[in-house]
């Protein structure tokens, strides 16, 4: 039994075999020409009819907009002109891997440089050229495996292409050796409610097959689990599935209410919420529709996706947010090129600046899903900066016909003027990454400062209290939408400063609820004291533990 | 050897989708076409990445070349057509 330790993101845990992801291969540039080259040349024509019949296979096996992708990869893989040239470089005496790296490499340049559709088939010509030299050497095809049986995906990373053509009923769980608690990966499978442990570094040692325990609640990976550390992962299975049972609203235990809400991108997402433990949608992160789109959706396109979203939840709160694209979520139609720093550039409610007729397109469309449903979304906008900007989006949304407006808070500068903003709005939501992200001057797309992303720095702690009092002061709902909302710990401070809703990936919730009804509201108030008074943030969290109930520090594994 | 001009309707150019159902049709059509635009080196007609490319966009003149003079005509019909229309 060896235990490998990474950071752990939700609360679950699972026992499976492990199902490893195969890396990217790489060409040495020095390699030897082929002894006889006609052969060598017969055979990589041989390997990429072999690719093409894969990719054809795997196609016609699946759904939709990815049965398209890999078709249209299929054909790249067929491509006379990239086979032909590649064949033609091997005759002169290149190394087969090498050749097709270099005629690769010309499309790919040729493609990126175009920008728009052409880069993003550069995608799908370097997943076919990494397949055929894969092969040329004798190695499995790079990317996850198609899944026979419940696994653990096991990967260095996981890209979103990775992500989307897994067969989730089969995955248990996710364990990649790279990536931060924020990266894409680690936020899909929160979403998912699947146990995932990230920058776990030496999960490179695992092999397909490999028997393993994941551990979310404590970041571990156990290799050939042995009874006891079996039955602890079964034992905590079935307490969490306890927990999910309680659908009571959320509330501290004298009474006073939280509202505990989730985190969703698609009107899909809206209709797994069937059962009643979550109180609604604090966080509809409507740029999933805009991203795979090559232009912008429609009015009628985007009114119907917010109409079924509402349906779904019917009288529940929902919260949709206007497009947040930009930054690490660029977009093909609107985003600037060449931005030297896109977080700090055109992103979220700046995209005004260059495209007012998205966020207006946007509010329309939210009015007229509200109008057919008889629904009342409250709708807030990303990346405020100042008062002004928060008068001028709630006078937008209020003309368009929205009753209830707010804005997210991620900026420093919306903090400190919380007042000044929530006499603008209506309500205001602490986007926590984002506002960890720009106190402390750290990338969020960098693992290896993921101490500095820490929620529980005081800077940040004190940003989130600041905005939270102006909360209270004004008599105004002012959330949080972060991940860390979703940290039973966190919860607790949260509440205990004023936080009047958390919303987190769905599969957070029977946690935290569990958490806030073992809790006054003055044990949660002398619960952030502690924290706040602490001077980095690891003793902040440590403080704020020690005041926790020690049924849930066990039942939840907080330790 | 026959040739067309033909001004390419598809709102998106010959790029993505409209590149894929055209070079499968010069593919299926077993007929060896070239396309051009005018004044450059035609290039195989059943070659996905050589004519996406070209980066012809939408209203821009291509010149298609071969043998098959009825493929040749079914060629110019797809181009004449919005190829992105689902």
């Amino acid at each position: 039994m060896r235990v490998i330790t990474g950071v752990g993101v939700g609360r679950g845990a699972v026992l499976g075999p492990v199902a490893r992801a195969h890396p990217v291969p790489h060409v040495p540039a020095g390699a030897p020409a082929h002894s006889d080259p006609e052969v060598a040349a017969a055979h990589l024509a041989a390997t990429f009819d072999a690719v093409a019949d894969s990719l054809q296979e795997r196609a016609e096996a699946a759904q939709g907009t990815l049965r398209d992708v890999l078709h249209a990869t299929s054909l790249m893989a067929k491509d006379p002109a990239f086979a032909s040239q590649s064949t033609a470089k091997v005759r002169a005496g290149t190394d087969p891997a090498l050749a097709v790296w270099e005629v690769a490499g010309q499309f790919i340049d040729m493609f990126t440089a175009a920008g728009g559709y052409l880069a993003e088939r550069a995608t799908d010509l370097a997943s076919v050229r990494d397949r055929v030299v894969a092969r040329l050497q004798g190695l499995p095809e790079p990317g996850v495996p198609a899944l026979w049986r419940p696994s653990v995906v096991v990967a260095e990373d996981l890209s979103p292409a990775d992500t989307a053509v897994l067969d989730l009923s089969l995955v248990l769980g996710i364990v990649i050796e790279k990536g931060g608690p924020t990266s894409h990966t680690a936020i899909i499978a929160g979403q998912l409610g699947l146990p995932c442990v990230v920058r776990a570094g030496d999960a490179a040692s695992l092999r397909d097959g490999d028997e393993v325990a994941v551990d979310a609640a404590r970041g571990t990976v156990t290799v050939d689990p042995d009874d006891v550390a079996r039955a602890a992962v079964r034992r905590r299975c079935q307490s969490l599935a306890t927990l999910a049972e309680d659908t009571a609203a959320g509330a501290t235990s004298d009474g006073h209410a939280v509202q505990l809400l989730a985190n969703i991108g698609t009107a899909d997402d809206a209709e797994r919420l069937t059962d009643l433990a979550v109180q609604g949608v604090g966080l509809f992160r409507t740029e999933v529709l805009f991203l795979d789109a090559s232009t912008a959706p429609t009015e009628d396109d985007q009114a119907a996706v917010y109409a079924r979203a509402l349906t779904a939840l019917g009288d529940r709160k929902v919260v949709i947010r206007t497009l947040d694209a930009g930054a690490d979520k660029p977009l093909s139609f609107v985003t600037q090129p060449g931005e030297e720093n896109p977080a700090l550039g055109v992103r979220g409610y700046r995209l005004i600046r260059t495209a007012p007729g998205l966020m207006d397109a946007q509010l329309a469309a939210i009015a007229r899903a509200a109008r057919q449903t008889g629904e009342h979304p409250w709708v807030m906008a990303p990346m405020i900066a100042t008062v002004d900007e928060a008068a001028e989006f709630a006078s937008r949304a209020r003309a368009a016909g929205i009753g209830t407006v707010g804005v997210m808070v991620e900026v420093p500068a919306v903090a400190l003027r919380a007042r000044e903003v929530l006499a603008e709005v209506d309500f205001v939501s602490v986007g926590t990454n984002d506002l960890a992200q720009y106190t402390m001057a750290t990338d969020r797309l960098r693992g290896e400062l993921a101490d500095l992303l820490d929620i529980w720095q005081p800077a940040v702690l004190d940003l989130v209290a600041a905005t939270a009092a102006a909360g209270l002061d004004l008599g105004k709902p002012v959330g949080v939408c972060g991940e860390s909302a979703g940290d039973p710990v966190m919860a607790l401070a949260l509440t205990g400063m004023g936080i009047t809703s958390l919303s987190m990936s769905p599969a957070s919730v029977p946690g935290v609820r569990f958490a806030l009804r073992l809790h006054t509201l003055d044990q949660c108030r002398q619960i952030a004291a502690a924290a706040r008074a602490a001077g980095s943030a690891a003793r902040a969290r440590a403080a704020a533990l020690a005041l926790v109930d020690p049924q849930a520090r066990e039942l939840l594994a907080l330790d | 050897m026959a040739e067309r001009t033909v001004v390419v309707a598809s709102r998106v150019g010959l790029h993505a989708r409209p590149a894929m159902l055209f070079t499968q049709v010069v593919a299926a059509g077993g007929g060896a076409v070239t396309i051009a635009r005018p004044g450059q080196e035609p290039v195989d007609a059943s070659s996905i990445l050589l004519v996406m490319s070209m980066g012809v966009k939408n209203g821009a003149e291509v010149v298609l070349a071969g043998e098959d003079t009825a493929l040749l005509d079914r060629l110019v019909e797809m181009l004449e057509t919005d190829l992105d229309a689902e």
